[in-house]
């Protein structure tokens, strides 16, 4: 741009709320009956909404016609199917933080969940929408990934499970079809110590700037956000820990795997410096 | 959109995917409920839905029917909280004070401070530093006849 | 009971906490229409072309031709206009107003501009054209220099900081009929009516019949002082135009990015310290990046140059300051007001010198701060209303300040401390130039308090009704005070500088000591009865010893300073380098307090801002802009970022002002930055600026 002096046209830039009178919306009140509209429409699914109404606010909303699904109760249960936690899709961050069940086999899914937003973003904010949005910085989805959680789609007529490390193709881009509802999370047992922590530009209400979650095994488990386009494990660095590599030479293992950006945040250089240290945080607290 | 607005029945005409922040203060006149950033950040939009304190910047109306909504306005002029914000200078400029009040109502019946502050996390005030707030809701909830937030609008 | 010294009631009534108060956005008019503001998208450079992609009809359009006055909010000077005519000097600049009855047509109104771009300036250290110098001289500081033990230097920068008041900028136009001619009333958030009458007399030429009426306002902080100008023109313009009310409310976006914002600041120290610590020279230089016009700019570097020193005594001064031009959106009034800038340097320097001595910082401290009797940069000799000592020793007491340090050292925890003072009311000859007047009215059952003194928060409403209920001698419920509105109260000056209650507080005391005299002993209701109404109006009569020189910068800059000093207790991630204040304790000393309540929250609330100055706070331009325009991404203190506070509030009664009370709304802006910051620097990190984010922290190991 400097330098470079002439003529130019500009768009004024687009200003304040996407119009509302734009934007359809259904409410399906059933798992059935959402799913039935999506085998015959192409619509957003609609949940929490506290990603989608902030696109709203500040005009940047793409999509038009929307699905709404907050009252597909069956989407909240939280159980346990044999030695597996199914997370129902719809279950919101205060549901996680008071569920017994989440609370025994994966604390660290609490832990992520206290730090999302303040208590009325976690009245709203579902387990699924997170997934769904696909956002590198997600709280939940390096907690996820560490634990090799599966998502569960259904379309009006399948149902496919994908693990979630192979859910994320790219920045915000997912392997589902306009036709899928996540309607699940499933998490298979978790053998060995978790740790989390996040990173957010405050105490609370933080966009995290860095994102750790682990689970110490003899084949250890780490997962980080915000140092890639999509959450990522980190598997060279797991495999130095598991052959017997010292902690240092798995933190410089570590610093040659990511490559986080510099953005409004924070930089690429202190996410990976807070990347290494916390490893060994991980490891020590864990050990 | 049918529900209940303050403990009435109501039914209103606006966009099924209008916030429910401007259905509140412009179908239904109630001004009490404020926007302070449109992104869920602020706190100042805060209104109960069936008793949980949430963000209407961010819900479409479509989402309340057949809830129970309540804003600053259910709590009527005498709510003991109210009276406190103003007395212990929990309010200054005022803007933050019913989205505060609102997130108060969801605290239990002894709080720690730690609960109060953790609580009113997603409420930003400019003004207080906060420390106020925290003594208004605290003696709020060492006042005996101090209802739980399920009956709070009274 | 007297009403002063004790936390009654507030006049503000209970409306703040049912949601019946009125801010801007919850009043309406019949007929109103919605209005919007076109703004540049480039830094600089001119406009070639402007053309409508869109259907017309039914809106109102005003561009630069509409204005019939002078296209110029009238301030300091008359450099900004209203709207762009053909220059573009900095990014969201408006030039066009759109209205419209339906806010979604409005908001979907495309305008395509064709722009001639230029290279534009950002870097303040490369800008040659100067808004404001200023020179301050005192004694013979180079020769000092040259005699002193040691020299320690030092560079310190302070970010721009957004005020986030939590309701954004937001005004009514309403075209109005006065005495049959065609007026306009404005009804807004807005810390000074005042201004924005005489802004808009400008902009309208004297004729149309104007009025500015406050209306419940949520927060201020100095960037709704002289904002509201602009955007009261605008609205005033497009209500002239379409003959409706025009409501022009910015969301939370627009306001960060287009509005005033703290001046940044890059402020150099060489002190001449003898080995035993006294102080013998201090050269300063101070440079203010002011934005694309002039707007409060030499103001600001003025107040930040006369506290360069801090609250230290010196026999040898230079302060040189400069406030230049840069293409960004123009910098204005924020809490503190220059005051932040340098003395977060100054007291980070002060550690510096302690550092370079090998002296305890608080011995150093002891030995240089100012006490009665001594004179300041400018030469004022201080009187009996001086703290700096005491309110030193007061939180090194309150805190056991010097075993607490000693013990935390090898842990990640550290203690920090600043000393600081703050100069009450306008500087100089400030007040005697406003001419601020206050009025007080006889009504039926008591008295109403008629001023241009706006409540944004501050308890102006609560402390002026315990003045005068206390100095008439009337029960304080008999002491009503008026919604300002120009056309009826008052100009008591501009709601700023932590003059309302010291200053107009002052006139509305001797209003009713006059009032009084003339009651002779009746109640107000009595009076009233017998003999009607009266009203009785007085002009600010400084103190008559204050003398002062504009063009040298030398006297009284201010009737009196408020005194504070802050220890923080900091705990530091190691692996992360957050930082998490757990404990400041703020001794400040302003006289004493009218209302103690309302005191403390000001102490409280300033506090909190300038934490958020110190780590929290950054504002990121690209292209001359703020990039991180959202609460998302410019992070205030939530309640989980606040530490434990600690609030003493020492008496020492002004007798200049009102039951002996001073300014108090800016001095606790100052203290928080340094203190952190000097607790990092004991940790081992070197940082000489703030925002001290973890990012910055972690590239500061002193020993790296």
């Amino acid at each position: 741009m400097a330098g470079n002096a002439g003529r130019h046209v500009v768009r004024e830039r687009s200003a304040m709320r996407t119009a509302i009178s734009g934007l359809e919306v259904r409410s399906a009140a059933s798992l059935g009956e959402a799913l039935a509209i999506l085998r015959d429409d192409e619509r957003t699914p609609i949940a929490g909404a506290t990603d989608l109404y902030v696109a709203l606010n500040f005009g940047t909303l793409k999509p038009r016609q929307f699905l709404d699904i907050w009252s597909v109760s069956e989407l909240r249960d939280i159980s346990m199917k044999g030695t597996t936690l199914v997370i129902g899709a719809l279950a919101t961050y205060t549901s996680l933080i008071r569920s017994t069940l989440v609370g025994t086999h994966v604390p660290m899914l609490v832990e992520a969940s206290r730090q999302v937003g303040g208590a009325q973003i976690q009245n709203r904010g579902t387990l699924g929408g997170n997934v769904a949005n696909a956002s590198p910085a997600g709280d939940s989805l390096p907690v996820l990934a560490a634990v090799d959680a599966v998502v569960v789609l259904r379309s009006a007529d399948s149902e496919r499970r994908i693990p979630i490390t192979k859910f994320y193709t790219g920045y915000r881009a997912t392997v589902m079809r306009p036709n899928e509802l996540i309607v699940a999370i499933e998490i298979p047992p978790v053998e060995g110590k978790q740790w989390f922590r996040k990173v957010g530009t405050r105490a609370a209400q933080a966009i995290s700037k860095i994102v750790v979650a682990g689970v110490r095994a003899r084949t250890p488990r780490i997962a980080f956000g915000s140092v890639a386009p999509t959450v990522v494990r980190a598997p060279e660095t797991e495999s130095a820990l598991a052959e017997g590599a010292t902690i240092d030479e798995a933190a410089l293992v570590l610093s040659r795997e990511i490559a986080p950006i510099d953005d409004l945040r924070s930089t690429a250089e202190y996410r990976t410096r807070v990347a290494t240290n916390l490893l060994r945080r991980f490891w020590i607290e864990t050990g | 959109m049918k529900f209940v607005l303050n403990g009435a029945g109501t039914e209103v005409k606006s966009h099924p995917m209008s916030r429910l922040l401007d259905v509140l203060r412009e179908e239904c006149g109630l001004t009490g409920t404020k926007e302070g950033c449109g992104e869920g950040e602020c706190g100042a939009c805060t209104v109960l839905v069936d008793g949980e304190p949430v963000c209407s910047c961010l819900i479409p109306v479509a989402q309340v029917e057949g809830t129970e909504v309540v804003t600053i306005e259910g709590l009527g002029d005498r709510h003991p909280l109210q009276i406190l914000f103003m007395n212990e200078v929990g309010a200054q400029c005022g803007i933050c004070t019913p989205g505060m009040i609102m997130a108060a109502l969801a605290l239990g019946p002894s709080p720690t401070l730690d609960d109060v502050k953790t609580a009113l996390a997603g409420n930003l005030c400019r003004c207080t530093g906060y420390s106020a707030i925290y003594r208004a809701i605290l003696k709020w909830r060492e006042m005996p006849d101090v209802t739980s937030s399920a009956s709070a609008a009274r | 009971m007297p009403a002063v010294g004790n936390s009654v009631s507030r006049k503000d009534g209970i409306g703040k906490a049912t949601g019946s108060a009125r801010y801007a956005d919850d009043i309406t008019f019949p007929g109103m229409i919605h209005g919007r503001t076109i703004r540049s998208t480039i830094p600089r450079g001119r406009v070639k072309s402007i053309r409508f992609d869109f259907d017309t009809a039914g809106f109102t359009i005003v561009d630069y031709h509409d204005i019939i006055g002078r296209n110029s909010v009238d301030l300091i000077e008359k450099d900004q206009p209203f709207l762009v005519e053909t220059e573009v000097r900095h990014m969201a600049e408006p030039i066009l107003l759109l209205a419209h009855e339906n806010r979604e047509r409005l908001n979907a109104a495309r305008v395509e501009i064709e722009y001639e771009e230029e290279i534009p300036l950002f870097d303040p250290e490369q800008s040659s054209q100067v808004f404001k110098k200023i020179d301050i001289m005192k004694g013979d500081p180079a020769g000092a220099l040259a005699s002193a033990d040691l020299i320690v230097e030092g560079t310190y920068r302070t970010g721009h900081q957004e005020h986030v008041y939590i309701e954004p900028n937001g005004v009514i136009a309403v075209p109005e009929e006065v005495d049959g001619k065609s007026g306009v009333a404005i009804f807004g958030s807005v810390q000074c009516p005042f201004y924005v009458i005489k802004a808009l007399r400008c902009l309208f030429g004297a004729h149309p019949p104007i009025r500015v009426v406050q209306t419940e306002t949520g927060g201020g902080f100095g960037g709704k002082e002289e904002y509201p100008s602009m955007i009261a023109g605008h609205a005033a313009l497009l209500a002239l135009k379409s003959g409706r009310p025009v409501k022009i409310i910015y969301d939370r976006e627009e306001d960060m990015i287009a509005t005033t914002k703290r001046h940044p600041a890059i402020v150099r120290h060489r002190t001449g310290v003898m080995r035993d610590g006294r102080i013998v020279a201090m050269d300063i230089d101070v440079l203010m990046d002011g934005g694309a016009y002039v707007t409060l700019s030499p103001v600001v570097l003025s107040r930040g140059c006369i506290h360069a020193a801090g609250p230290y005594r010196c026999d040898n001064v230079n302060i040189r300051g400069r406030t230049v031009f840069t293409n960004t959106p123009p910098n204005g009034a924020f809490r503190g007001f220059g005051a932040p800038q340098t003395e977060f340097a100054v007291e980070v320097h002060m550690e510096r010198i302690a550092e370079a001595l090998g002296m305890d910082s608080v011995a150093l401290r002891r030995i240089n701060a100012l006490q009665s009797g001594d004179t300041t940069a400018t030469g004022q000799t201080l009187r009996e209303d001086t703290s700096a000592l005491t309110v030193l020793e007061e939180a090194i007491r309150r805190t056991d300040f010097l075993r607490r340090r000693e013990r935390l050292k090898g842990t990640n925890r550290a203690l920090g401390l600043s000393l600081f003072y703050h100069g009450a009311g306008f500087t100089g000859s400030g007040e005697l130039s406003l001419k601020s007047r206050a009025r007080l009215d006889l009504t039926p059952t008591g008295v109403r308090i008629a001023t241009g003194s706006t409540e944004i928060g501050q308890g102006t409403r609560t402390t002026h009704a315990q003045i005068v209920s206390d100095s008439l001698g009337i029960p304080y419920e008999d002491v009503e005070v008026a919604q300002p509105d120009t056309a009826r109260v008052a100009d008591s000056g501009p709601t700023v500088a932590s003059r309302t209650c010291m200053v107009v507080g002052k006139i509305l005391e001797e209003c009713a000591h006059e009032m009084k005299e003339r009651l002779k002993g009746a109640s107000p209701a009595e009076y009233h009865a017998r003999h009607g109404a009266f009203s009785v109006e007085r002009m600010y009569a400084p103190p008559d010893w204050i003398k002062w020189d504009d063009a040298t910068y030398r006297g009284d800059a201010y009737a009196t300073y408020g005194w504070g000093c802050d220890v923080v207790e900091i705990e530091v991630d190691p692996d992360t380098f957050e930082v998490r204040p757990l404990k400041l304790t703020a001794v400040q000393e302003f006289g004493r307090p009218i209302h103690p309540a309302l005191a403390q929250g000001q102490i409280e609330g300033g506090t909190a801002q300038g934490l958020g100055y110190a780590l929290l706070e950054r504002v990121v331009m690209r292209n001359g802009a703020m990039a991180n325009s959202q609460l998302t991404n410019y992070t205030i203190p939530t309640t989980l970022d606040m530490p434990e506070l600690d609030v003493v509030m020492l008496e020492n009664p002004y007798p200049g002002g009102p039951f002996g009370a001073k300014g108090l709304g800016e001095l606790p802006m100052d203290g928080p930055a340094p203190a952190v910051v000097n607790a990092l620097r004991s940790l081992g990190f070197d940082v000489r600026e703030i925002p001290a984010t973890p990012e910055l922290i972690a590239s500061c190991m002193a020993s790296a």
